[in-house]
This record gives C-alpha cells, structure tokens and sequence, in this order.
C-alpha cells in the first residue's frame, strides 16, 4: 500500500517556497522524515508542511495553489 | 447620477457593512463572491451574487476582468472596493470609470499620489503637513544618504524607494550599522524591485498611531476627527478608539485642520484616512501615508459623531455634495473596537478556520457587532482572520471600557479559537485604563501576559 503525507490544515497548498523559486521537492525525489514538503496558507499565515514519513515521491495529489481541505493527501510515496 | 445598482468589489464583514448602508438608500446590490464564499452573509444579504472565481483571492477578487464582466453582466452601475484586494489599485479605479461605472473612491489620480510614499510625502509638505525626518525623495547615492543619516539622527529606517509591505526595511542605530545596512539595502532593493533606489526616515520611538477621518467631494473637505490606533500586533491593529486619550484640544485642532489641508490639496473625492505618528512627549505629530479608502475601524467614528460614513461614500459617488459643514460635525462621547479574529492568543494567535457551533451576539445600550458570522457558518481558510468588530459607545472612555468588558462577556463564539480572550484582558489592564501606550507597548505586554490569553472557564 503506498504511503501518503496529508495536509495538517485546511488552506491552499504551495508547493514552492515562493512562486519564483524551484518546488521543495519533485516526483522521483526521496524524502526524509522532517524535510520540508510544501506550504499551507491558512488565513494569511504561512505553515511548512513537514513529511511525517519517508520514501520516494511517486506523485502529487494537490497541485501547486489547490484548495485543500485538513486530512486531504498532498503527496504519494512508495 | 445617482447609484441604482452597486457591484460590492469585497467580502467578510465589510461586505455586509456597504449592503446595509446601500439598502437604506434603496440601492440594488450585487455580491461578487469566489467559490469558497457561496455561502458568506454578503451573499445571502445581497439581491444578486455572482461566482468570480476560485477561492485563491488572485484569481477572484483580484481579478478585475471578472469583476468587471460580473459588473457588466448584472447591469451594475457602480463599483465599491471595500478595504483591502482593489480598494486602492489605480488600474482597477481606472478601469471601472473606464467601463461606465461609478467609482465609490477618490480617482484614480489621487490613489497614485497618496499610494506612492514619495509623492504622498511631497503632497504633505506642500501642503504645510509635518512628515517624518527624512529623505526627501529617492536616494541613490551612499554618501548623501550617510550625511543625510547623520543629519536626522539615530536610528535610521531605510526602506526600498520600489517597495512594499514591509520587505526591506532595515534599522540602523548608530553610523556604524548604517554604513553596514546601506549597501545591502541597496543589494536587496535592486534584486526584489530591479530598483536599488533607497528611502530613509527617522524612527519614531514610543509613537502613538494617531490617524484622522476624512470625507471629501472633490471641493469640499470635512474632519471626522481622529481615532488611536496604538495598540498593533505585527503592525495590524487590534483594538481601535475615538477620540484619542492623549491628543490635547488644541493638538486635535491643529492635526484635524492638517488632513483637511493635505485632502484638499488632492481634490480628495470620497472617504479617507490620513495616518499619523503622534509623539506625546514631545507634542509632535508627523504624517505617515493616507489610506485612500473605507478603514476597519471606520465604526468608531461613526460612534463618535453619528455619520454613516459608508452611506457618505454612495451618496458622494453618486454625486451629492458633502451634506455636513465642518461645525456640524460634533464630537460626543468615546468609542472602542476590537477585532475579533479566528485566532488562538494562547498559541501565538494560531488561526482557526472551523463551523460556527454557537453564536451569542451582545447588546444592550451603545453596543454594535458589525460580523461576517451566522450560527452554521464554516469560516474559510482562504481569507484574513476577521470574524467581526465589536464596538461600544459611551460618554466616557472610562465607562466605554467598562461597557466593553460588559460586551465582550456576552459574547460567544462557539466552534473555533477567537481573539476574545485578547481583549478581555487588555480591557482589566491598568495601562490601557490609564491610556498609557504607544506602536510598540502591545508585543511585549503579549509575552508577559501569555498565560492569561487562554478562554475563562
């Protein structure tokens, strides 16, 4: 069964430090416990989004921007 | 031409607050809403909605083509920006006089003015108002700017001439960290604007933000008074009054008359508020921007001198004069705001998006609850934290302080974490009973009083 890093909040997901700047992390990437994945803004603030488990990314479920709700799968490993 | 339709370019609690004063006139109302605001009070309050767009504010209520095509689809013949999103973008000011509609602002020419720091400042000492020590204008070469540095004294505030929203800003003490700072200023301006061009100021320390009303119909300028806004957390205000505690008779005149000078100098159409760093030891008062707009904390003074200042707005857009003389505005009693936001004072103000589960709104004599909430609501992530304003009136600031705490005890927000603790302590404090603060008197006093931030049992 393939593991998944979910959205500690509610809020709109980056998946860039800035809309500038290369992704925190790609498909193919590996992932450590602790790196950072993306962000969640949540009424104007900004939280880090820090991987809970590791592995390799095999996809992204949540697009850079999306609205996501708490609890709702941002990123696939294997 | 008087306003037959109004599009409301905003959302949350002050959508609500430009429908009511809309319906009192008998205007139609048009809410634009974003897909995560289908079913926000506006929306349920106004006679149309329509869907601009995705929650992420850039691509709804940023989005002037889509407004302005809801705008043209409904029939709509005015526009209000409310505060914040467009309220003070020239091009979308342009684009809507551009499309037919009536603008609720200033023009468009007067929003560049006062949104530029340089040319707002130019504006002021023109027209005699007192600004912060400083550059005037642009600087771009260091040895000017260390002489010049030296010249106002310690400390300094250097800022990008480009920038915006706080980034860049650097404080140095002596000319030792000047000469430091000054090039990797320059460096950052350069490389976030493509602009090394600096500002300076002297830092005010121990400033109270004192800030004065206007309304204008582009030849006429009134003073609705001032309010204080001294008590911020991270440079956003927290707790609102009118008039001033600290503010002497004749230094109210004298502030009052100087906004009224610098609004008539820019032909000032509309509601605006000129903002000001007031130095009570020293009776001096600078002026520091204009918000060329409807404020948050606009309520306070509607309070204080029973003038519906959003009704102003659409009765000047749809081209009255102004109704008041300057003496028929009266100042009586004294008024406080708080916000209350969906954040945790006792987890580093932490915001709470949730459903609304129970909801006790206050009331009694000179009590309002101006509020984006209904029992059921789920408040969305996607937005600022304002859930809604609680403001008192009474004949003084002594009894209007007691009424607060009054207020804020009736209250109930059920569901999420809210600022409400916040105030209740600030409301039993001595200083803030005394009237004894300033900018930076509310960052320190939340360290020491973590522990009493938390909800009453």
């Amino acid at each position: 069964m393939s593991k998944q890093i979910l959205s500690p909040l509610p809020g709109t997901f980056y998946s860039k430090p800035a809309p500038d700047q290369p992704a925190f992390k790609k498909v193919g990437d590996t992932v450590a416990v602790g790196d950072v994945i993306g962000l969640i803004e949540v009424m104007k603030s900004f939280h880090e989004v820090a991987a809970d488990q590791a592995g390799t990314i095999t996809a992204f479920i949540a697009d850079d921007e999306e609205p996501v709700m708490a609890g709702q799968a941002l990123i696939e490993l294997a | 031409m008087a306003i037959q339709k109004l599009l409301i370019a905003n959302r949350g609690e002050i959508a609500v607050r430009i429908i009511r004063a809309a319906q009192e006139l008998g205007i139609a109302t048009v809410q634009v809403h974003s897909a995560a605001d289908a079913d926000s009070l506006a929306v349920k309050m106004a006679d149309e909605a329509v869907n601009i767009g995705p929650p992420m504010a850039s691509k709804s209520y940023l989005n002037i083509a889509n407004i302005l095509k809801a705008a043209a689809d409904t029939g709509a013949d005015a526009v209000h920006p409310g505060y914040g999103f467009l309220a003070e973008n020239a091009d979308f000011a342009d684009a809507v006089e551009a499309a037919g509609l009536i603008w609720v602002g200033p023009k468009g020419s007067a929003i560049r003015v006062m949104g530029d720091k340089v040319a707002a400042r130019v504006a002021a000492q023109s027209a005699g108002v007192p600004v912060v020590p400083g550059s005037d204008g642009r600087i771009d070469d260091p040895d000017q700017a260390r002489a010049l540095a030296l010249k106002i004294g310690f400390p300094v505030m250097i800022k990008a001439a480009a920038g915006g929203g706080g980034r860049g800003i650097r404080i140095a003490q002596d000319i030792e960290e000047f000469d430091r700072l000054l090039p990797q200023a320059s460096a950052e301006a350069k490389a976030a604007f493509g602009d090394g061009g600096l500002y300076m100021e002297k830092v005010i320390e121990r400033a109270r933000h004192i800030e004065v009303q206007i309304l204008g119909d582009g030849t006429d300028v009134i003073h609705c008074f001032e309010r204080e806004c001294s008590l911020q957390r991270r440079r956003q205000k927290v707790w609102e009054e009118a008039p001033s505690a600290a503010l002497p008779q004749a230094m109210r005149e004298q502030l009052c008359a100087s906004a009224v000078a610098l609004a008539k100098a820019v032909q000032y159409r509309g509601a605006g508020t000129l903002e000001y760093l007031y130095d009570d030891a020293s009776g001096a008062f600078y002026f520091i921007e204009m918000n060329t707009r409807i404020q948050v904390e606009h309520p306070v003074t509607e309070m204080i001198t029973g003038i519906d200042l959003v009704r102003e707005m659409l009765r000047i857009a749809g081209g009255q004069p102004l109704r008041y003389k300057q003496a028929d505005v009266r100042l009586n009693g004294h008024a406080i705001e708080v916000r209350i936001c969906a954040e945790d004072p006792a987890q580093g103000f932490k915001p709470g998006p949730g459903t609304i589960s129970t909801l006790k709104v206050p009331g009694g004599p000179g009590v309002r609850f101006d509020t984006l909430l209904y029992q059921g609501y789920t408040v969305p992530p996607f937005y600022d934290s304002l859930l809604g304003k609680l403001i008192v009136w009474d004949e003084t600031r002594a009894q209007a302080i007691a009424r607060m705490a009054r207020a804020l005890g009736e209250l109930e927000v059920g569901g999420l974490p809210t600022t409400k603790p916040l105030h209740q302590a600030l409301a039993r404090d001595a200083e803030v009973q005394a009237g004894q603060f300033h900018t930076r008197w509310l960052e320190p006093w939340l360290d020491q009083n973590a522990d009493r931030l938390g909800e009453e049992a």
